[in-house]
């Protein structure tokens, strides 16, 4: 900061300081990944299905037979990761013209992407009404929150059901199955968040005689966005999983819940499939996520640096 | 009615009461005139509730008895009609806005127009000599800077009274006697009336016209030194005999009451604060 002050210049981001640890956040990601999937194989090496080439069908020749055999490390429940890998290549049903694993996932993540960013919105919007009617009335705050953690106690899979046979087996059902998921952390995180403020700067407004929505919409809902925040990375991978469970009972067939469904009931004939699956979601999971991460260091960018100052 | 005062104090007590606490009285009878363009600053102990009465002058608390009016008016309507720029011991300016922005808040809030706020921003931090640093964030300026931008921002709307509650309690020495006659400069410039909350002896003789004494437990006021030292006051001011005299007699005010520990304590720490002032005014000169 001495610097800034001296020269007269405003300090970015750029920092080099800040590049090396996104460095170091790549290569330790990086690393975990690799421990991961030495601990995979390490696991098949020593107690698997006896090892054959990739891809290949049983009966082919055995290239390493583990010493030992463990039913969590079979080729059943723990396919090959190159297995996998293979799978997202070969077409993802039988059929002469069907489309790659891949191909068929990225579409399904999409459509299912779609459910999800929409009950999102809405998700959202509920959640911010609802922070900002309790923390301007505590009568109300007292007595609905009770019902607000209470909603979210009742297992998705219980209401998923009723909600579909309420608005019918369409994606209006995933939409709301979505935004039920989605509101809550961000109803919680508001409430904390727009009484955030610094007391004495709403003095300082309570002194310009600023009206209540004068102090909502300069200073309040300012003060709450790093709590916004981090509300909406919670309910952006919570909404993926409500759109993935309300399109089973809903009747979704173009989606990642349908899918996944699929792969599980033919998982003896397929197990990578499954684990396929299971690799798209969370790839749409975190893709989602770092979505949000860049609209917040976009959106704070001009904020105070966590400690850099 | 040119002899009506700016703010008018009659027996004003202020009682906290929280729960089944006991009762504390933070200030008791409390009865003070400020006249038009007068710079008054409340001096005394930690705990003699200066800060409090500020808060009650400008109706962020209200007095428990007694009588706030302020500009012909009760305290709660002069809040209303906005004359009153307030300045807290730390900056408190928003950090998602520029510089400039922070200045334009009370403006906004008030509606003026986008032209005037950008003129009127402009011109206050001109006036505290920030002119340069209009699209910073605070957090890339110091402290000094920032609570001259506090100041900006508390005349931008040009209020009948400053209310400043130890502005510059949290800086250090030498940026505080800078900020002191940058605020006497300003309050030159504007004529505004001042109410300066301080605990520093020296600073109060230095920016006042009358300095009010209080003493702790409950909050009185136990006496009233007017300060007439010559005007415009510079860094000879701080050199003079007559000025000296001043600091003596407050800190006697204060002892007098105060005849417990923190009048002792601060006693000695102002006589310290005084010579080493004295030193570094030498050490600019030469």
């Amino acid at each position: 900061m001495a610097t800034a002050v001296a020269t007269g210049r405003a300090p970015r981001r750029s920092d080099p300081a800040v590049g090396a640890s996104r460095r170091r956040q790549a290569v330790s990601f990086a690393l975990l990944l690799t421990a991961i999937l030495i601990l995979w194989e390490g696991l098949k090496f020593l107690g698997g299905t006896p090892w054959r080439a990739p891809g290949a069908l049983p009966g082919s020749p055995i290239l390493w037979n583990p010493p030992l055999r463990w039913p969590f490390a079979s080729d059943l429940t723990l396919p090959h990761v190159w297995n996998i890998l293979l799978a997202y290549a070969q077409p993802w049903q039988p059929g002469a013209h069907a489309e790659s694993l891949a191909q068929k996932l990225a579409e399904a993540a999409l459509y299912t992407w779609r459910s999800a960013a929409i009950g999102f919105v809405f998700g959202t919007v509920l959640g911010l009404i609802l922070a900002t009617v309790f923390v301007h009335s505590k009568l109300l705050e007292r007595a609905l929150v009770p019902y607000v953690i209470a909603s979210q106690t009742v297992p998705i899979i219980a209401l998923a059901p009723m909600i579909v046979f309420a608005f019918g087996a369409n994606v209006v059902s995933v939409v709301i199955i979505a935004t039920y998921l989605t509101f809550f952390p961000v109803t919680i995180a508001m409430i904390r968040g727009l009484r955030s403020f610094d007391p004495r700067a709403m003095e300082l407004m309570r002194s310009y005689a600023a009206s209540r929505s004068q102090i909502y919409w300069k200073l309040r809902l300012p003060a709450s966005l790093p709590y916004l925040f981090t509300a909406l990375k919670i309910s952006a991978t919570a909404g993926i999983v409500g759109a993935i469970i309300g399109e089973g009972p809903g009747g979704i067939s173009e989606g990642l819940g349908r899918l996944i469904i699929t792969f599980n009931q033919y998982y003896i004939t397929g197990p990578e499939k499954l684990w396929a699956a299971i690799g798209g979601t969370a790839l749409l999971g975190i893709v989602f996520f770092v979505l949000i991460v860049v609209a917040e260091w976009f959106v704070l960018r001009n904020r105070r640096p966590a400690q850099a100052a | 009615m040119p002899d009506q005062p700016v703010v008018h104090l009659a027996g004003v007590d202020k009682v906290f009461a929280r729960g089944d606490q006991p009762v504390t009285t933070a200030l008791e009878g409390i009865s003070l005139d400020i006249a038009q363009g007068e710079f008054v600053s409340l001096i005394g102990p930690s705990g003699c509730g200066k800060s409090t009465l500020l808060r009650i002058i400008g109706d962020l608390t209200g007095p428990t008895r007694g009588e706030v009016i302020v500009n012909g008016k009760p305290a709660e309507q002069a809040r209303r009609d906005r004359d009153y720029g307030m300045v807290f011991q730390a900056p408190v300016l928003f950090e998602w806005r520029t510089v400039e922005d922070n200045v334009k808040l009370p403006l906004e809030v008030m509606g003026a127009s986008a032209e005037r706020r950008s003129q009127r921003a402009a011109e206050m931090l001109q006036l505290v000599e920030l002119g340069e640093f209009l699209k910073h964030y605070p957090w890339q300026l110091s402290g000094g800077m920032q609570q001259r931008v506090a100041i900006a921002r508390a005349l931008a709307f040009e209020p009948a009274i400053l209310l400043m509650d130890e502005p510059f309690g949290a800086l250090d020495e030498m940026t505080r006697e800078r900020m002191n006659s940058e605020v006497l400069r300003i309050w030159e410039q504007t004529g505004t009336t001042v109410v300066f909350v301080t605990h520093s002896i020296p600073e109060a003789v230095f920016l006042s016209s009358r300095v009010v004494v209080m003493s702790a437990r409950p909050g009185r006021i136990t006496d009233i030194v007017d300060v007439d030292l010559p005007r415009p006051r510079n860094e000879d001011t701080r050199e003079s005999p007559r000025y000296f005299e001043l600091v003596t007699a407050v800190r006697e005010a204060l002892r007098h009451r105060d005849s417990g520990e923190s009048g002792g304590g601060a006693g000695a720490g102002d006589a310290g604060l005084a010579s080493a002032e004295r030193t570094m005014a030498e050490g600019a000169v030469g």
